[in-house]
């Protein structure tokens, strides 16, 4: 495994990046499948209801497993970790106007990148629970049904929203997306944006910064 | 260079991201037990201010595409044929043919049972009771039996619900030519009832000696579906 250079530093490991292009492909199936299914523009035009049906099930299906996968690597448990906690930066960050500056310490991921994990992790489960309750309908009443699809269908709508969002902040950061893509991002890039979690990977001492804290240390 | 959690330390900050996943599974799930309430008023509010996107936007009005079988069957007009079966006696109809019939139109709300519904839709075509009159099915039989040409739908009706004068074999909708998904060229349209008694893709009509329960009633719906009176539910009659 290739470790951080002078100039690099390594962001994510191949597992992490399978994993995180895995999902992305079957959540974006997922996505065109439902706007066949959804659209009546669409499904009008194309008809093949079945196929369609049986497609969105399956991905549906599937998209527990690269996630139970991607628990069994420690990188990404650890960066589950990272996204989970907020940290007192966390909340400064969120409130900051010039956040992108560097100013701030901020950690392996930003307030911002933590709101979107944890969404995007909750809409995983809520949209297979109610995707799977739809699935096996013949046991639910029809008043629960209603509320299933009012549900999946709503969350459906603001996972679309979020994705787009997500794309086109990467579009907006070309390192980001070289971290995903080859697992090493420059120094400069994570000294400015993710200060906290590049000095500890430099193994350096932050120094003081206008008022700002410290990024806790490690031992 | 330092170790891969070289930036981590324990209990560092709180655990804002357990926390919103637990949030939303919680307002998930009372989301999906007021479901229904919470349908018809997104359903009523998106109407109100924004009528033009209420096809796009989940669970607040406008048609959902229903088949029970692979995408939709394709029929033109040209080929379009209703065979209706009153005792020994076999009709076949063409497109054309039903044109010639008198025929009436009607604005009424579209209510499926699974909780959407669509005002003010217009249907014309041939009143189901003058077909009835005029081939003599009460004669030979106390029901109708209704089939479609998707080959696996089903219904049917009691004579007397058959003769009800909002109960259309509908050849046009919304001022046009029902489209393919709306189950063109013809279909039923049984208005005072639940959307799944207006079979699409209309083919064929018998007169019968009783009601035989169609494709969803042998599945667990209501075999008379009166809305507001069946099905478990309670949504206002339609107009």
């Amino acid at each position: 495994m290739p470790q951080s250079s002078d100039t690099q530093i390594r962001r994510f490991t191949k597992a992490e990046r399978w994993i995180h292009r895995i999902i992305a492909l079957d959540i974006g199936l997922l996505i065109v499948t439902a706007a066949f299914l959804y659209i009546p523009d669409l499904s009008a035009r194309v008809g093949n209801r079945y196929i369609f049906r049986i497609s969105h099930e399956i991905l549906g299906f599937a998209l527990p497993i690269p996630v139970i996968i991607a628990f069994c690597f420690l990188a990404f448990r650890l960066d589950v970790k990272r996204m989970n906690r907020f940290t007192r930066v966390d909340w400064q960050w969120l409130r900051s106007k010039d956040r992108r500056t560097g100013g701030l310490a901020v950690g392996k991921f930003n307030a911002g990148q933590k709101l979107n994990a944890a969404f995007q992790f909750g809409a995983i489960i809520i949209m297979f629970v109610t995707g799977a309750a739809l699935y096996f309908n013949e046991f639910i009443s029809i008043d629960l049904r209603t509320g299933f699809t009012f549900v999946h269908d709503w969350l459906a709508l603001i996972v679309v929203i979020m994705v787009i969002g997500h794309m086109y902040m990467a579009q907006r950061e070309p390192y980001a997306r070289q971290g995903l893509r080859t697992g090493f991002v420059p120094r400069d890039w994570a000294m400015r944006e993710h200060r906290g979690w590049a000095q500890a990977m430099i193994g350096e001492t932050a120094p003081a910064s206008e008022g700002e804290p410290q990024p806790a240390q490690p031992e | 260079m330092a170790a891969e959690d070289a930036d981590l330390t324990p209990a560092d900050g709180k655990p804002i991201g357990r926390r919103i996943v637990l949030g939303m599974a919680g307002v998930g799930a009372v989301a999906v037990v007021l479901g229904k309430q919470l349908t018809s008023m997104t359903s009523n509010a998106v109407g109100a201010v924004a009528p033009q996107i209420q096809s796009v936007i989940p669970a607040t009005g406008g048609f959902r595409i229903y088949t029970v079988t692979n995408g939709y069957p394709e029929m033109t007009t040209a080929a379009y044929r209703l065979k209706i079966t009153s005792g020994a006696d076999v009709t076949t109809l063409t497109f054309d043919d039903l044109a010639a019939l008198p025929q009436t139109s009607m604005t009424k709300d579209f209510q499926c049972v699974t909780g959407w519904r669509v005002d003010n839709v217009a249907w014309s075509g041939v009143l189901l009771s003058d077909i009835i009159d005029k081939f003599g099915l009460s004669a030979n039989g106390t029901a109708l039996s209704f089939t479609s040409f998707d080959g696996a739908y089903t219904e049917s009706l009691t004579m007397e619900q058959a003769m009800r004068p909002d109960v259309l074999v509908a050849t046009s909708m919304l001022g046009g030519p029902i489209s393919q998904e709306h189950g063109g060229p013809v279909r039923l349209v049984v208005a005072p009832m639940y959307a799944y008694k207006s079979i699409k893709w209309l083919d064929g009509i018998e007169a019968t000696p009783t009601v035989e329960p169609g494709y969803w009633e042998v599945r667990g719906y209501d075999v008379d579906a009166w809305v507001g009176k069946s099905n478990g539910r309670s949504d206002a009659p339609v107009v």
